[in-house]
């Protein structure tokens, strides 16, 4: 009982210390839920460039490296709802929603640019929030609800999807997707901040310590006296953050408001971060292995347009073959874990 | 035991609210259907009835599977994928006749609800993740047997999409049957008791020593053949094969007109009666905004609204 209690409830952050007792197969076992993404992303890298000499340019990682930042600062979002065992379905809509807002916004400014998409989409977040902490609704279900609202609100500014708001490629705003820094586009570092942002922000202050107890375990995080309802509103306001900031940085680098993106996004958001080793259930994960996620996804995605006869269809079987796997792996580790 | 307690008014209130979310559904369609014939040009006529009877037929067909799949504590994220699969399978097999064409459809979606059975039941999978890693293999699926549109020139399945017995499409009447088939399913067969006890508690049914796996199996088959039907059904409306947007978003319909009818979330009660009110209210409200000149975005925004309305009542009935 006493184990199930320390799996269910980690203290704090993921758990690199295992119990006095673990047998070597339990450490193997979590070692593998927590690095296998990370073995599974280089062994794929190490095969693709052996296999394709277009894989190892400087064209083709730049440009998985900028496909793979905005899908990274969702899932980054989407990690802290899954580790309070929820989920948010809206972010694809969200995205969408953020970058049409920016692109709308940038005639005003960078200023309107970024904060116009932030609060609106912050706003549905924390809508998303209180009906799932206040109301206790499901999170499947409110934030389906806000898939669909998100999109008509992106259609009723959009005159029904019609007109496409384009970005002044002179304004600072197109530069923040445009320009680079040390030969890396500005977004991927972006990105990467807001990654160490979001890793300190889970590990290290008082809110992260509060998304892992209520993830563990709701009921006792309450009784610790853990704030369970603010917690869950803040993430998925965060969530809806992250989604409008990279729909505005998406914007940016496409100098438009396309209005047709992000459908299939909040699935692929799940599956990076599933794949990144944090678990469904809650209470486990870490910001890293998402980014380890996003990566193996894009890469993935990379060598099946690499290999000419093969179209996107087959992406489609793979990612979803693949998430299986993933997810049948991370049962039966768990599983095993908690059974030894 | 605690209405023993409170004060008349508030067990009024309580009995209240009980009849809105059992009944709510059906007022919904109601006042719908009057403002409709009251407000909207041409709406009593015979030829719009059939319209909208045959757009919902598919809706309700899915989300029948749907209400199976969330009574036992599920969900099938699949569904759309899966008509996209039966859709293409028919274009694929029509050659050697249309009855093999329409067995491979449905063989398509056994399979599919089988790898979800076996991912929830066996493996211990959520049912969410599970059949979303199906629902994007199955779109991809399709696409790779049938990369793009294509005409469906076959007599039987035309006649299928389009004909009718006394003025009623074949579409309505199938649906029909189907509805009143799982409802029969579900009420009076041992199987249907034990989804719902399933849909309860799975560890209580487990400690009961029912049969918890084969019946979960069974759940995402009944739920996978029912959405090949509903893609073998819209092939032959269209009289096409489009697997790039057949069943698109159709998770999302049928799981609205679940919850609409009254379904709750947390498993344990399946309302087929609400599931068929769930999909006509909203097929009525959208061709209600449709006839008005409300623009599409409309629709949606109403739609979401009505999901999370629709939730929140039913949010009392999940506590007790």
């Amino acid at each position: 009982m006493t184990m199930t209690d320390v799996e269910t409830a980690p203290p704090a952050g993921p758990r690199h210390d295992e119990p006095l007792g673990a047998t070597r197969a339990e450490r193997l076992s979590a070692l593998a839920q927590q690095h296998g993404a990370l073995v599974t992303l280089v062994i794929a890298v190490i095969a693709a460039s052996l296999s394709f000499d277009t894989f190892l340019t400087g064209d083709n990682l730049e440009n998985m490296a900028l496909s793979s930042a905005f899908l990274a600062v969702v899932a980054l979002g989407m990690t802290f709802v899954i580790v309070t065992g929820g989920i948010d379905l809206s972010v694809g809509s969200l995205f969408a929603l953020g970058g049409v807002l920016a692109a709308w916004g940038s005639q005003y400014g960078t200023v309107v640019a970024l904060l116009l998409p932030l609060a609106v989409c912050g706003l549905i977040g924390l809508v998303n929030g209180l009906l799932i902490a206040r109301s206790r609704l499901a999170p499947f279900i409110v934030t389906l609800a806000a898939m669909l609202g998100a999109r008509g609100i992106l259609l009723a500014v959009t005159d029904e999807g019609s007109t496409t708001y384009l970005v002044d490629k002179s304004t600072f705003f197109a530069s923040l997707g445009q320009e680079k820094l040390l030969g890396v586009g500005v977004p991927v570092w972006i990105t990467l901040a807001l990654f160490v942002l979001g890793a300190v922000v889970l590990r290290r202050t008082r809110f992260g310590q509060y998304v892992y107890a209520v993830g563990g375990n709701e009921d006792a995080a309450a009784l610790m006296g853990a704030p369970v309802a603010r917690t869950k509103i803040g993430v998925y306001t965060v969530s809806g953050l992250c989604a409008g900031l990279a729909g505005a940085l998406n914007a940016a680098w496409l100098v438009s408001g396309v209005t047709i993106l992000g459908s299939g996004m909040e699935l692929e958001a799940i599956s990076a971060v599933v794949i990144g080793g944090t678990l469904l259930t809650g209470g486990f994960g870490f910001i890293s292995g998402s980014l380890v996620g996003v990566l193996l996804l894009k890469v993935i995605q990379n060598v099946i347009n690499q290999i000419g006869s093969l179209d996107s269809a087959y992406q489609q079987v793979v990612s979803g073959a693949f998430l299986a796997v993933v997810v049948i792996a991370q049962t039966w580790l768990g599983r095993r874990r908690r059974v030894l | 035991m605690s209405e023993l307690t409170l004060g008349r008014a508030a067990v009024d209130r309580d009995r209240l609210l009980r009849l809105l979310q059992d009944y709510g559904v059906y007022l919904g369609v109601a006042v719908l259907l009057l403002v409709n014939i009251a407000f909207t040009p041409h709406f009593l006529s015979a030829e719009n009835f059939r319209t909208q009877a045959v757009q919902v037929a598919p809706v309700l067909i899915v989300a029948l599977g749907m209400a199976l799949a969330i009574g036992s504590e599920g969900v099938d994220l699949s569904v759309g994928s899966v008509m996209a699969l039966a859709t293409s399978l028919i274009s694929l097999y029509l050659g050697y006749g249309a009855w093999i064409a329409l067995i491979a459809a449905l063989v398509g979606g056994v399979l599919v609800g089988v790898a979800n059975g076996a991912l929830v039941a066996f493996i211990g999978v959520q049912p969410i993740v599970a059949t979303l890693a199906l629902m994007v293999a199955g779109r991809g699926l399709a696409l790779v047997l049938l990369p793009q549109l294509k005409d469906v020139r076959d007599p039987g399945l035309r006649s299928l999409g389009t004909g009718d017995v006394l003025g009623i499409p074949y579409l309505v009447l199938i649906a029909a049957a189907l509805a009143l088939l799982v409802a029969f399913v579900v009420r009076r067969t041992t199987f249907g008791r034990q989804l719902l006890a399933i849909g309860d508690s799975r560890p209580a049914a487990q400690l009961a020593g029912l049969p918890v796996r084969r019946v979960l199996v069974l759940v995402y088959v009944l739920s996978g053949a029912l959405a090949a039907v509903a893609g073998v059904l819209a092939t032959a409306r269209l009289t096409a094969s489009d697997p790039t947007s057949l069943g698109n978003l159709m998770e999302l319909s049928a799981i609205t007109a679940v919850v609409v009818g009254g379904t709750p979330l947390t498993g344990g009660r399946v309302r087929i009666g609400g599931t068929v009110a769930g999909a006509v209210l909203i097929q009525l409200l959208t061709a209600t905004l449709i006839k008005h000149d409300l623009p599409p975005s409309w629709t949606q925004i109403a739609q979401a609204v009505v999901i999370v309305l629709a939730v929140y009542a039913a949010r009392e009935r999940g506590k007790r």
